[in-house]
């Protein structure tokens, strides 16, 4: 099915596993259990799901989640034409029709009513009612549903209820060890291994500022986007500042102490 | 209280109070009228058993024959100056008194106590302010009496004028720049009384050009944060840092050094040798950084003076090359600071020379480009590289290379009492007390001091308490009805308070408003773009039939709905007010609970516009039999006089079981009808209570007490005000804290971080 074909992740993506979790998502998916996947901005949540459905074989249809989605943009709306109407199915019922993982990015930023959607598809019952179609969508056996969720507090307004919450098993993703870290710079970038472990001392030194003037520490994805400019000749001095520094904070002493921190590690 | 016309006769309910007052021994009514007031204050600073000699002292004042002024603002002052330097303070304090009152300088007695809170504020050490007094007096003995040859009797111009500047002056000086600064003065206008009291009072066009010429390097007040932030950022580290000056002792220069105090460090370090005076105390804290995670203490006992000092040598060397190869910048940091002793520069034949040798060693090992020659020299810089290869070497390891070294490279002029000392010195090194340990002293156990300052109320009656179980996380059990919960309003005092409070903040509510004003509900909110709706939506509706008849595909969503807006709200804000509050804020001149005061004031203000429902209480407790909860503002309560003036009394003392305060607070908020029900805790500490000894106990327990809330649907978030929070928040609330590392800026914080939060 052609339709199923273009969902299909075609290369593999790199995926540097952190710890058991290839392996239990396996399972959740051989068991036809939805997955959360928790963790803060940047650290690897996407592409590990990315990943996934390109080991199982399966389409990948990702949605990302904003707070002026309606649930007709996950389910499908019928379409007014010069001959008359036409439904045209969501994302959301597209996966569940293909048997497809369907991957709703950042849940939090939608709305709590279209969310309520997801329910009769994360249980036991497993369809999909399409209330002004008349139809009800059993899900295609190959169908997962993975959400993912940063449990940062930016806001308390932005978080899950418990009934959706308690529908999902969950991966609690952290940024990974600096070993690791040091490996997923290298490997996606090329970027010499030193090199690479400097970035990622800067990252730990950023992180540690976490709750004390830093609402987030410095991702993975920033780290890799330092390496990506190194990588092009960039000074490392001027890569660290502009992609790890200036982005994530305004305030004069901590800049100067992330500052400091890469003088002393990039000479 | 009542003002009576004798106040030596005067009554006070309570014994000990009447016991205070017979000790003060004054008839001033001014000092009735604050007395009580005062006393509560200093019992929240003072110990019991130095209150007689703070009482005392302010006797004596009030007998000096000044009249009422200084002994009030003595009264009223003290306490801030023990919370900022500690109670050794007094005597020096009380001598300098004396010496005025002696001299003819009685005149500045009041200048010299109105000011001496905020002076000490800035010092935060006794020793800084030994020097301040030191100066003082100085000046005083150099001016008095000597003006145009009369003799005596004429009182020091410039010395009030000093007094009054001093906060001013020390916000831009070390202490050696104050020190220049009053030289400068008696040198050139002892002579000339007018202008002295001109120059020590900033008027004069020259005192404020040495002002200006003396304000150089980077002060530590003004370095603070940036090194808190740099010890945890760079090491995870973190600890008090206390200041010391280097102006006055000219023979020995203190060093740096750290104990179970904190870090003691210059209190002005110049840009010098290249490096700013920023990047200096960063190194200086690095280098103790280096001790604390690598070095272990050694028995010294056994060792000579030549031998320790060897061994301290190479550990300084050992921990720093630990610490280069962290962060391998620092390397060009501590070289430039580090001396390169000229290879030949000490003759052995007349002079003492180990040191030169140990300081040469000591480039040496964290320099590959030192460039001497000598063979044991290269030799031990080999066997140092070859333990440390790989590896972090040990304390102990290292000292075995350096006794070596020290038997390898002995010489019989090392006994010569002629040390060669030129260029040996390393200053950012602290003075490696922590090094040794000597197996004569025994360790002294730190005796628990359950001494409480007041005594427990009986005062609590009305509602019967309720109980609530405590998790015991040894056991994995609950310990039912294990905590008594005791409710009450809080007292009231007066409301204008608040508003004075407010208005001091009428900035930063200008500032808020705007903010308030983009989050406030319009009432009814269209919401368009929709298939189905209440309405038709017009404007979408004739762009779809316009774009259907032209054939192309119509947008299906030409309706639109109303909804009120989706604030749906509840908040508690629960304020611990346990005794640590009382203690000053870092870096401000107020405590903790004054600032939580105006914080609470300006947040509340804030709700009320937004018109989210808010409760406030606050707790306390005195062990698990006395919780305290007090309301200071129900849901249903407007923000009115009466909740300020609830909010004006606010008090703080006893301790913080917090889970028990938690669940009661959980109690009434998850039984509110609204989308989203917000437990904002303000805290400045960890759990505790003083018949609670495991301190994992309580923390435990809290946790469980912030998983039970989030089940009944209720969202618990922590505001910390203790910098070194993270081990226990974190812990407790998981991902929903914040530690705020600048107090003072709480009440500009606390409103916005509960906007952003509700965002
Ligand atoms: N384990 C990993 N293996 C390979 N690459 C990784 C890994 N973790 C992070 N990365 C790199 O970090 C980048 C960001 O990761 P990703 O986009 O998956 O983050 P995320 O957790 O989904 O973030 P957000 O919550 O902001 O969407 C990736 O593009 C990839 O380069
Ligand atoms: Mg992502």
């Amino acid at each position: 099915m052609s339709n199923k074909d273009q969902y299909l992740v075609k290369t593999e993506p790199f995926y540097q596993a952190q710890g058991k979790e290839v392996v239990l998502y396996e399972a959740a998916y051989h068991a036809k259990l939805p997955v959360m996947v928790k963790g803060p901005t940047g650290c690897g949540k996407s592409r590990f799901v990315e990943y996934m459905a390109w080991k199982l074989q399966k389409p990948l249809i990702t949605v990302a989640c904003n707070e002026d989605m309606t649930a007709s943009d996950l389910v499908g709306r019928y379409l007014l034409e010069a001959n008359g109407t036409r439904w045209l199915d969501g994302p959301l019922t597209t996966a569940a029709r293909i048997g497809a993982i369907c991957y709703l990015d950042e849940i939090v930023e939608a709305r709590q009513d279209t969310t309520v959607v997801i329910h009769p598809l994360t249980d036991h019952r497993r369809n999909l009612p399409l209330d002004k179609k008349g139809e009800l969508i059993e899900a295609h056996p190959d169908f997962q549903l993975v959400i993912s969720y940063n449990p940062g507090y930016q806001s308390l307004m932005k978080d899950l209820k418990q009934s959706t919450k308690q529908r999902f098993t969950a991966f609690d993703f952290d940024y990974p060890s600096p070993e690791l870290e040091t490996l997923i710079l290298t490997q996606e970038t090329g970027l010499a291994e030193g090199t690479a472990a400097k970035l990622v001392k800067i990252g730990q030194v950023g992180r540690n500022l976490k709750g004390h003037g830093l609402d987030e520490g410095i991702s993975t994805r920033l780290l890799v986007y330092a390496a990506m400019l190194i990588k092009r000749g960039v000074d490392a001095g001027d890569a660290c500042r502009m992609a790890l520094v200036r982005p994530i904070t305004d305030d004069a002493d901590i800049r100067a102490t992330l500052d400091h921190a890469i003088d002393t590690t990039f000479i | 209280m009542m003002a009576s016309s004798d106040s030596a006769l005067k009554e006070y309910q309570h014994p000990l109070m009447q016991q205070y007052w017979k000790r003060l021994d004054t008839r001033f009514p001014q000092v009735a009228d604050i007395f009580e007031e005062a006393m509560a204050e200093a019992l929240l600073v003072i110990d019991r058993p130095d209150l007689d000699a703070y009482l005392d002292a302010a006797s004596l004042i009030g007998k000096l024959g000044r009249g009422v002024e200084p002994m009030l603002v003595f009264i009223e002052e003290w306490p801030s100056v023990v919370a900022a330097v500690g109670k050794q303070a007094l005597v020096p304090v009380l001598d300098c008194v004396k010496a005025m009152q002696k001299s003819p300088n009685g005149n500045a007695i009041t200048p010299f106590l109105q000011t001496l809170a905020a002076v000490a504020r800035r010092l935060q050490s006794v020793e800084q302010l030994q020097h301040y007094l030191d100066i003082a007096l100085d000046l005083m003995r150099r001016t008095t009496g000597s003006i145009h040859g009369h003799h005596t009797t004429f009182p020091s111009p410039g010395l009030p004028g000093l007094f009054e500047q001093a906060p001013r002056l020390l916000n831009l000086l070390a202490m050696a720049g104050l020190r220049n600064w009053v030289e400068y003065g008696i040198r050139n206008y002892s002579h000339h009384p007018e202008r002295q009291i001109e120059y020590f009072t900033l008027k004069l066009a020259d005192s404020r050009a040495v002002l200006q010429r003396e304000r150089h390097g980077t002060l530590f007040a003004d370095a603070e944060r940036s090194l808190d932030l740099y010890l945890r950022a760079l090491w995870q580290d973190s600890d008090q840092l206390v200041p010391y000056s280097t102006a006055f002792d000219e023979l020995r220069k203190p060093i740096p050094y750290y104990d179970a105090l904190g870090m003691r460090v210059p209190d002005v370090f110049d840009d010098a040798y290249g490096i700013s005076g920023l990047d200096r105390y960063r190194a200086v804290l690095a280098h103790m950084v280096g001790h604390r995670r690598w070095s272990e203490a050694q028995i010294a006992d056994n060792w000579s003076p030549f031998q320790r000092m060897a061994v301290e040598f190479f550990e300084d060397c050992r921990v720093e090359t630990l610490l280069i190869r962290e962060y391998p910048g620092l390397r060009r940091i501590f070289l430039a600071q580090h001396p390169h002793p000229v290879e030949d520069a000490c003759d052995p034949e007349t002079t003492s020379c180990l040191r030169h040798r140990l300081a040469m060693l000591s480039r040496a090992l964290i320099d590959p480009g030192h460039g001497y020659t000598d063979k044991d020299l290269l030799e031990f810089v080999r066997r140092f590289h070859e333990l440390l290869d790989q590896s972090t070497s040990s304390t102990a390891e290292i000292a075995g290379l350096a006794l070596s070294y020290v038997t390898k490279t002995r010489r019989q002029s090392d006994q010569l009492a002629k040390v060669h000392f030129d260029n040996t010195v390393i200053d950012y090194r602290d003075d490696n007390r922590q090094l040794w340990k000597f197996i004569e002293e025994g360790d002294e156990e730190q005796a628990f001091d359950a001494e409480r300052k007041f005594e427990p109320g009986d005062e609590l009656k009305g509602l019967p308490p309720r109980h609530y179980p405590e998790w015991d996380h040894a056991t994995q059990t609950y310990r039912p009805d294990w905590a008594s919960v005791y409710e009450s309003l809080h007292p009231s005092g007066n409301a204008a308070d608040i508003d004075k409070l407010l208005q001091k903040h009428a900035a930063l509510a200008k500032q808020l408003k705007r903010l308030l004003d983009l989050l406030k509900p319009q009432d009814k909110v269209r919401i368009r773009y929709q298939e189905e709706g209440s309405e038709l939506d017009l404007d979408v509706a004739i762009r779809s039939l316009i774009d259907f008849k032209g054939g192309a595909t119509p947008d299906p969503r030409i309706n639109m709905s109303h909804r009120t807006d989706g604030r749906d709200i509840t908040v508690l804000l629960l304020v611990d007010l346990s005794e640590s509050l009382n203690e000053k804020a870092a870096g401000s001149q107020q405590t903790i609970l004054q600032l939580s005061q105006e914080a609470v004031s300006l947040l509340a203000w804030a709700i009320d516009c937004l018109g989210d429902p808010l409760a406030i209480a606050g707790f306390h407790s005195n062990t698990r039999h006395e919780v305290r909860y007090q309301h200071i503002k129900g849901f249903s309560e407007c923000w009115d006089d009466t909740v300020k003036a609830r909010l004006a009394a606010m008090q703080a003392g006893y301790s913080t079981r917090m889970g028990a305060a938690l669940r009661n607070a959980g109690h009434y908020l998850s039984s509110r009808k609204s989308d989203k029900k917000i437990l904002l805790l303000l805290t400045d500490g960890e759990p505790a209570d003083i018949d609670v000894t495991d301190p994992e106990h309580l923390r435990a327990d809290a946790k469980r007490a912030v998983e039970e809330l989030t089940t009944q649907g209720v969202t618990t978030f922590c505001l910390s005000l203790d910098p070194k929070a993270d081990e226990y928040v974190r812990e407790i609330f998981g991902n929903r804290w914040r530690v705020l590392d600048r107090i003072e800026r709480l009440p500009e914080q606390l409103p916005m971080l509960y906007l952003s939060l509700t965002r």
